[in-house]
């Protein structure tokens, strides 16, 4: 997408806030995240009326009220379906899904998995609170098993999703994770999914502060922080900890937590390779796994050619080989004859 | 012998045989030839949902009959003058419809022990004397191909595969048709491997050479050409017909064309033929399913192309969420419903006209749609672009009616010049000149919003499924302003009235009965019309082309007659329509079973009434 890049007066992030007032409850993660994206997009250097915004149903759905830029709310979990039409008829614009863990991945589930296999060049922002919170606290697609809500008071029977190894078994291009609470970190991954040529799926971990609060305090608050989160970094050992004291090797092909000291040094650890499919895939079962810190970073990062890019090549092949279609001769096409 | 020529001004073939057996093509390729030689004709296609049902079997039974005449004609036929059976399941099957003496023409080779058995013949028909009233040609087609491939390098499966040639050649022999054409297509269609040219050619020949040598048949056929207005025409499927419609609607209104859906029978057909015109800069879209595909036409509408879904009913059914966003964001969009069989699954590749209150009443809230629907195969065209146009112009999705009958039949259709078709054009809302963008701010004629796509510049603006208030389009949950929008899009569908002409009345203009129709039972109500006419019966002939809103002159024409019959292939619907809005006590014909009504079904019941 970056090639694409317009010359646009210099914005603030005042160009991206509408005049809608925000509705989300007071301390939702929802936002920072709106707060971050506002920030980051005039960053971007590009013609404001370029972007559009796509969502479906759910509190962050609410999203493209929020944004001065061309925007749609539509209906529950088809904002990826709709995005894909946005973008083949006008693969120009810079394309955005905002969709959560209910909208994106459960309702919606069919037509995200479907995006990101045809690698459509459209970025989804999935804000996974683990929760329902627009219909008031029934457990999601990636609730933990056992949840108790209003739908499961005896606990929830159902496994969750693991979003980026979804993303990854649907062949995404780029693949990553963040934290409503991280803004720097946000920001950069915002980046990132822009300049990222082809589909991008950023999960954003998102507190619902009402329905699920601390859902994710393990990976945000100063005293578990540094122990439980991995910071992916390309090209870098895999390393975590107040003091970067710990790594992940392989021990054979199986992943393991060392300490470096006496038996292992940082030589021994694993270095992040983005573009790398299998360690992708081993980061992605590290979530919500005890055993390991939770990875959070661009996973994977790969070029594809995107199915909008190969659409238009297509028609532009066939256009050059038939000739620019005529409706004269569509109409007087196959066999005619001549009634006098 | 001598063979006499007698002339007809009609003839009805049936060709049927097992899925197996090529009946399609060989409808197809009888209808291309009447067509070339200058018939008026109407196909009907009639196939099992099933790709391959066991051969020989009754569930196998593949058939396709055309009427050709050299008059104006408007159906398929009511019953075969002359049925071809290829094997003893299809004479089980068509037998009862072709009149005591009509002309059956059967592949005697196929009339085994084991095929007897499995179409539930006790004794073979053709030797028992059951089959005495008919005009009976028994030929043993299988053994004639493998004599007249003989020495070509096929296996003797694919020299038996060529026998429904040497059944069309025996065809085109009793009604004088050329063989050019369809060597010349045999040529297209297998040029990679001639020797299934060779082969089928031989068979086609051979057929065309018994009718000529045998001593069996008597009487040859004329069917001269028919006088249709002068101009130049080609043979179309209905299917095809609504895509060449679409395609132009596009390329005269310079608005992208973008088509999103999902394979179902019968509608993917207009999928496949417009994937195939990508130099046209059409894009097509095969989405994951039915909901993805009309989802993707709608973002492709919110950002400025001329989008369109097409499915059949249970895809219909889908869609109907997105549906209602289309209506509740006023987008431009058109929704094509190639009718089938139904509930559910139903009859996949059966016609019917049941989805009329799906499409006018299918979605959750007060979501008015307007409908058009086509009434032949080459209707479809006019229909498709119509569609289009009031789409675009009204800033509204816009359903379109067609059916299996329509959709897969055949006629030929004088081609329209390019210049003749109204004009229509996006009207994209370019800048704002300063002033705060409105987004629901109406045209005062049309009560359209503007269509202002993204990448405009200072039109940033959000639209969605929450209730819009009026003028701004912010979200709004005001209860007056809810009924005001309810009311809006109640009236601007019925505003489309303005655009409907007059509703031209057949036969007389009031009197004993009107018969009212819409959709593909044009075809079979104009020719019951004729007939009575014939017999002097004071009675009219009104067909709907829109079916929502109704044309303005509707209620004028009903009163204008002491009776109204409606037919429809369904239990009951356009009749409750006409009921609840005109408090008129009209009269249904409602036989579902699938097909098409015949003309005589239509006669009768008007009899009745009278």
């Amino acid at each position: 997408m970056a090639e694409e890049q317009k010359t646009a007066p210099v914005q603030t992030r005042k160009d991206y806030t509408s005049d809608q007032g925000v509705r989300w409850c007071p301390g939702c993660g929802d936002y920072a995240i709106l707060a971050q994206t506002q920030k980051t997009f005039p960053t971007f250097g590009r013609k404001k009326e370029d972007f559009v915004f796509i969502s479906g149903i759910g509190c962050s759905s609410r999203f493209p009220y929020y944004m001065d830029t061309y925007g749609f709310h539509t209906i529950h979990g088809r904002a990826t379906a709709i995005a894909s039409g946005v973008k083949l008829a006008n693969p120009d614009l810079s394309v955005w899904v905002v969709t959560g863990d209910g909208d994106g991945l459960s309702i919606g589930g069919n037509h995200t998995i479907h995006l990101m296999r045809r690698n459509m060049d459209i970025n989804i922002l999935l804000f996974n609170n683990r929760i329902y919170g627009l219909t008031k606290g029934q457990y999601s697609p990636t609730s933990e098993l056992g949840k108790v809500t209003k739908s499961t008071p005896m606990g929830s029977l159902d496994r969750p999703f693991n979003p980026p190894a979804l993303a990854l078994g649907a062949d995404s291009t780029f693949v990553a994770r963040t934290l409503d609470r991280e803004t720097k970190h946000l920001q950069s991954m915002i980046s990132r999914c822009y300049e990222h040529k082809g589909g991008t799926f950023l999960e954003i971990y998102q507190n619902c502060n009402i329905f699920n609060d601390g859902a994710f305090f393990k990976y945000t608050e100063k005293d578990t922080k540094a122990q439980s989160v991995l910071w992916l970094e390309n090209g870098q050992p895999m390393m975590f900890g107040a003091e970067k004291e710990f790594g992940i090797r392989l021990n054979g092909n199986v992943p393991e937590v060392i300490e470096i000291g006496d038996k292992w040094t940082p030589d021994d650890v694993l270095v992040h390779d983005e573009t790398d499919f299998v360690l992708a895939s081993m980061l992605a079962s590290f979530t919500s796994n005890d055993d390991f810190p939770e990875p959070i970073g661009v996973l994977y990062s790969v070029d594809a050619p995107s199915y909008d890019e190969m659409l238009i090549d297509q028609i532009d092949g066939a256009t050059e080989k038939m000739g620019k279609g005529e409706l004269d001769s569509l109409l007087n096409a196959g066999d005619t004859w001549v009634v006098e | 012998m001598s063979k006499n020529f007698e002339q007809k001004d009609r003839v009805v073939i049936r060709f049927a045989g097992d899925s197996g057996d090529g009946m399609q093509l060989t409808g197809t390729r009888f209808t291309e030839t009447s067509a070339l030689f200058g018939n008026d004709l109407a196909t009907l296609p009639d196939f099992p949902a099933e790709i391959r049902a066991p051969a020989g079997s009754l569930a196998g039974v593949s058939a396709f009959q055309l009427q050709f005449s050299s008059q104006d004609i408007h159906t398929p036929g009511d019953e075969p003058d002359v049925l071809i059976a290829m094997n003893p399941a299809a004479l089980k099957v068509h037998l009862e419809d072709l009149p005591k003496g009509g002309y059956l023409i059967v592949n005697e080779n196929a009339f085994t022990k084991k095929n007897l058995k499995f179409a539930g013949y006790e004794e073979n028909p053709l030797e028992d004397g059951s089959l005495d009233s008919y005009s009976l040609f028994s030929i043993k087609m299988s053994e004639m191909v493998k004599h007249s491939c003989e020495g070509l390098d096929l296996t003797p499966k694919l020299v038996d595969r060529t026998k429904n040639f040497f059944a069309l050649g025996v065809c085109f022999w009793m009604f004088d048709r050329p063989l050019d054409p369809t060597i010349k297509f045999l040529e297209k269609k297998f040029g990679k491997r001639p020797e299934l040219v060779e082969a089928n050619t031989k068979a086609l020949n051979a057929g065309f050479n018994y009718g000529e040598t045998a001593e069996i048949f008597t009487t040859r056929f004329k069917v001269d050409k028919a006088e249709l207005p002068p101009g130049k025409y080609r043979n179309v499927t209905g299917n095809l017909a609504t895509c060449i419609g679409l395609a132009a609607a596009a390329e005269k209104s310079d608005i992208p064309l973008f088509y999103g859906g999902y394979p179902i029978t019968p509608a993917s057909d207009i999928l496949h033929q417009l994937a195939a015109w990508r130099n046209f800069g059409i894009k097509t879209f095969q989405a994951e399913d039915e909901i993805a595909g009309i989802a993707s036409a709608i973002g492709a509408a919110f950002a400025g192309n001329l989008a369109v879904t097409a499915s059949s009913g249970p895809g219909i059914a889908l869609k109907g969420e997105a549906l209602g966003l289309a209506v509740i964001a006023e987008l431009p969009l058109v929704i094509v419903n190639v009718q089938r069989g139904g509930p559910s699954t139903g009859l996949p590749t059966k016609t019917e006209q049941s989805d009329l209150f799906q499409a006018m009443y299918g979605r959750n809230g007060d979501a008015p749609i307007p409908i058009i629907a086509a009434q032949t195969p080459g209707d479809c065209f006019y229909a498709a672009y119509e569609a289009s146009m009031i789409a675009v112009k009204y800033r509204t999705p816009v359903i379109l009616l067609t059916d299996g009958y329509l959709a897969n039949g055949s006629e030929p259709w004088k081609i329209p010049d390019v210049d003749s078709l109204e004009t229509f054009s996006a009207n994209y809302m370019k800048n704002s000149n300063g002033d705060s963008f409105q987004p629901y701010e109406r045209d005062k004629e049309t009560l359209a919003r503007p269509w202002a796509i993204p990448g405009t510049p200072e039109l940033e603006h959000r639209i969605g499924g929450l209730e819009k208030e009026d003028i701004t389009g912010n979200v709004s949950y005001d209860p007056v302003n809810h009924h005001t929008m309810t009311v809006m899009r109640a009236e601007k569908t019925a505003n489309i009235v303005k655009h409907i002409p007059d509703t031209p009345v057949y036969g007389e203009s009031g009197g004993d009965l009107l018969i009212l129709t819409w959709g593909g039972t044009y075809g079979a109500a104009r020719s019951a019309a004729e007939t009575l006419l014939d017999d002097s019966m004071k009675i009219g002939h009104c067909h709907l082309r829109w079916v929502n809103p109704l044309p303005k002159d509707l209620g004028e024409i009903l009163i204008k007659f002491k009776n109204i019959l409606i037919p429809e292939i369904n239990y009951g619907q356009l009749i409750k329509m006409i009921r609840a809005e005109y408090l008129v006590d009209a009269k249904g014909l409602n036989l579902v079973r699938g097909r098409p009504y015949s003309a005589g079904e239509i006669v009768h019941a008007a009899k009745e009434l009278v």
